[in-house]
């Protein structure tokens, strides 16, 4: 096995590393440890909606084994975990569930949209009760495409997501910085929910072929 | 809120010593481990005791009927993968016989063939993760799933060799299947039920007997014959509670009445979740019973009938049923003349086996409960479709 | 093959039921629909034992063309107004004698449909009922428990009626969703 450099972005030679290493010392940053260790031990939650979260079984099973990554301990509560794997439909009677189990998740969190449904609502989105993407509400790090995505995509996207927490930053990440984030939680209404998206998460992307109405219209 | 037939106990809340005690509400779920996806029960409990149970549905509601009515015949079929989806291949089936009954059509012998093997196939999926996850739910977390998922990574690999797709194969067609299966496939099929046998000593070696599973199933979850009947319960539930009803004996679909098979059902008028266990682990031989006569059996030939090209059926009703692993699966379909249903409807057996889980969970304990669940086997993109 | 039973000797028991033909339905006269029903069940020559399979079906108002031949013999068009109405279907299968199905309709006016709950006989149209009362709004009498199943309380209307229009979330997206991208051209798009 190729050891890995364990002082990036540090001014070290190679001898000089490798002897210190011999050593017994490592000259590292704490924000590399930190990740590494995080990275390394990423704690999902035991949250399955729908067919995805079969596959999402599967890729924990002898087979495909996320252990392998270090997220083999799935946890049933929320307040224990890192990582929400939204496996499969969210629909809008289930939407504001979501949103307060990702609201009881300490810090740092991060979420895995999986499947179509997750990501926009796939093959339901033409649905009366489907959320056309949890992203509306809660943000998203990693977009697995797929229907369902086979089990070696649940451990790529899991891969992905490692590099991610390897690029943070201890003192400015808002994960660290701003406290345990929590998002409004929508409220069922006669028709649909309220509010129908979380501005400061998401915004519907615009059309670059269509003119605003003032330029349209002038 | 109240339920039918059964009533709670009459409850008289305990004064004693000044001391008042209060019942205890509790929600389980919509996301809980032990509610096989996004299920909810709204428990009442006297300490342990389950007093009340409320179930609340609708959190995988995904439209599935009026998506159906609003697209052509044939472009829902992938849908009815996602209802089960433990079970595409049985769902496809039902899908297709509802829509060949609509329309005419011949299917060819070997297509015959391999949708029996395919639903086979499903059934003996779905039992054993069926069996996993009960296990997990009695509290052996982990173990009996591995290895239960060992196996069925097995036949998901055929699956994908003959559709391309692991869960939601989407393979049949009305008037057939959508392609041959691969060469050597039948081959490798061949190995897969000859070695399942193994896997089913080694599984019934290490639970039918043991005793913690003896003692936290027997005498649990009891459901009398004639509530089975008279509420609709259908699949292993069914017969675990004493009827010898199987949709593959009585309608004979397909090509069911060229096998030889028995139909496992207790002897008496109850059944129990340790019944309902044991149920399914003699399905599961049954099944391959099933399997290996129709490996040895299948013709070659052309998979699809002549279906026509536009499937455009004259105004009529169809309702066609299989048995699919978790009980009588149903759509029903009302032709209007153009190429889109006016009326698709799911009778979806997990929907209706859970009209009981009040019934069967009153006055046991709330962890039994949970086994209660897991007995009646679920998969919720069924039950709210 | 099961063997389907036969209806004719049920359709002279009861006034006013009828034999829809072409659905291959019974089609059950208002509020006895409690009292055939459990004549069916108990009945020793039928049986009917097991209720399958409940639903809805909503008719909107429909023109129907139709040819008939008039009195100087020449076919000519005729379109014929059916009136709107709803169908609460039932399939009654008999698990003692392993026969069936034999179809049940209870038909009612859309407006405010309501027909008599067949709970109390089958125990099985329990929650199906019920999703019927969601999601077509057919008040069941005698229902012993009717409320919304699958969608939330507070929701208004009944989502699978013919005319129930779904709130309009769609928004553009970069990619031609066939009808989300129709209705963009329609100029209906939340921006
Ligand atoms: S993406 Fe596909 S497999 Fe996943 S939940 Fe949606 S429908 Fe099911």
């Amino acid at each position: 096995m190729t050891t890995s450099n364990t002082s990036p972005d540090i001014d070290l030679d190679n001898t000089t590393r490798t002897e210190l290493e011999r050593a017994g010392v490592i000259v590292s940053k704490v924000d590399y440890l930190y990740n590494w260790a995080r990275g390394g031990s990423v704690w999902p939650l035991t949250f399955g909606l729908a067919c995805c979260a079969i596959e999402m079984i599967a890729s924990a099973t002898s087979r495909f084994d996320i252990s392998r990554f270090g997220s083999e301990v799935f946890r049933p509560t929320p307040r224990q975990a890192d990582l929400m794997i939204v496996s499969g439909t969210v629909t809008k009677k289930m939407a504001p569930q979501v949103v307060r189990i990702f609201n009881q998740m300490p810090e740092p969190k991060w979420v895995i949209a999986m499947g179509a449904c997750a990501i926009s609502g796939g093959p339901f989105k033409q649905g009366y009760n489907v959320l056309k993407g949890i992203d509306r509400y809660i943000p998203v790090d990693v977009y697995l495409p797929g229907c369902p995505p086979r089990p070696e995509a649940v451990l790529q996207s899991l891969n992905y997501l490692q590099e991610k927490i390897r690029t943070q930053d201890i003192k400015s990440d808002p994960a660290f910085t701003k406290g345990r984030r929590q998002y409004t939680v929508p409220e069922f209404t006669g028709k649909d929910l309220e509010p129908p998206y979380n501005p400061d998460v998401w915004q519907p992307p615009t059309n670059p072929n269509v003119k605003p109405l003032e330029e349209a219209t002038a | 809120m109240s339920s039918p037939t059964a009533t709670a106990p009459n409850y008289e809340l305990i004064q004693q010593d000044g001391l008042e005690t209060s019942l205890l509400e509790v929600s389980m779920g919509p996301h809980h481990p032990s509610t096989h996806g996004v299920f909810r029960m709204d428990v009442k409990l006297d300490g342990e005791t389950v007093v009340d149970l409320q179930p609340v549905f609708g959190y995988l509601h995904r439209n599935h009927e009026k998506l159906a009515e609003n697209m052509s015949y044939l472009a829902s079929m992938p849908f009815t993968d996602r209802l089960d989806y433990f079970n595409s291949m049985t769902n496809n089936w039902a899908y297709a016989l509802a829509a060949e009954k609509l329309v005419e059509i011949e299917v060819p012998e070997r297509a015959e063939y391999l949708r029996v093997i395919m639903a086979e196939l499903t059934r003996l999926v779905n039992h054993i993760s069926l069996v996993g996850f009960f296990i997990n739910d009695l509290g052996a977390l982990g173990t009996p799933l591995l290895y239960a998922f060992r196996e069925r990574e097995k036949i998901m690999d055929l699956f994908e060799q003959a559709s391309g797709a692991r869960m939601m194969c989407n393979y049949f067609r009305f008037g057939g299947l959508r392609n041959d299966v691969p060469e050597g496939w039948l081959d490798r099929t061949r190995e897969v039920v000859d070695r399942f046998p193994d896997f089913l000593d080694e599984y019934e070696k290490l639970l039918c007997e043991n005793e913690i599973i003896l003692s936290r199933t027997q005498g649990v979850g009891c459901l009398s014959r004639d509530l089975a009947i008279s509420a609709g319960i259908t699949g292993p539930m069914l017969r675990a509670s004493g009827v010898n009803y199987d949709i593959r004996k009585v309608d004979q679909y397909g090509i069911y009445n060229r096998f030889k098979f028995r139909v496992p059902y207790t002897d008496d008028d109850v059944g129990d979740c340790y019944d309902r266990f044991m149920i399914r682990m003699l399905e599961m031989r049954e099944s391959i019973e099933i399997l290996k006569q129709a490996l040895r059996d299948i013709p070659g030939g052309d998979i699809i009938g002549k279906a026509p090209k536009i499937f455009k059926p004259k105004p009529a009703e169809a309702y066609a049923r299989v048995e699919g692993p978790k009980g009588e699966l149903g759509f029903y379909l009302i032709a209007d003349g153009t190429p889109k249903p006016y009326r698709y409807r799911v009778r979806p057996p997990s929907l209706i086996n859970l009209t009981v889980l009040r019934d069967m969970c009153l006055s046991q304990k709330i962890a039994d409960a949970v086994v209660i669940l897991g007995s009646i086997d679920i998969v919720l993109g069924e039950v709210d479709r | 093959m099961s063997h389907t039973v036969g209806h004719e000797p049920i359709l002279g028991k009861f006034p006013g039921l009828e034999w829809d033909e072409e659905a291959g339905a019974l089609v059950v006269p208002a509020a006895q629909a409690a009292k055939i029903a459990t004549w069916l069940r108990d009945n020793d020559a039928f049986l009917l034992d097991y209720c399958s399979n409940v639903t809805g079906v909503d008719y909107l108002e429909r023109e129907i063309k139709e040819k008939v031949t008039n009195e100087a013999g020449k076919t000519e068009t005729v379109i014929r107004i059916e009136p709107s109405r709803m169908d609460i279907v039932y399939h009654l299968y008999s698990m003692q004698k392993q026969t069936g199905p034999l179809v049940l309709k209870q038909r009612t006016n859309r407006e405010q449909p309501e027909v008599e709950s067949l709970t109390p006989v089958w125990r099985s149209c329990e929650l199906q009922e019920r999703e019927v009362y969601d999601l077509f709004g057919v008040n069941f009498m005698g229902h012993p428990d009717q409320r919304r199943i699958l969608m939330w309380d507070e929701f208004e209307g009944h989502p699978m009626r013919k005319d129930y229009t779904e709130p309009f979330d769609y928004e553009w997206e970069p990619t031609p969703h066939d009808e989300v991208l129709e209705r963009h051209q329609r100029g209906k798009v939340i921006v």
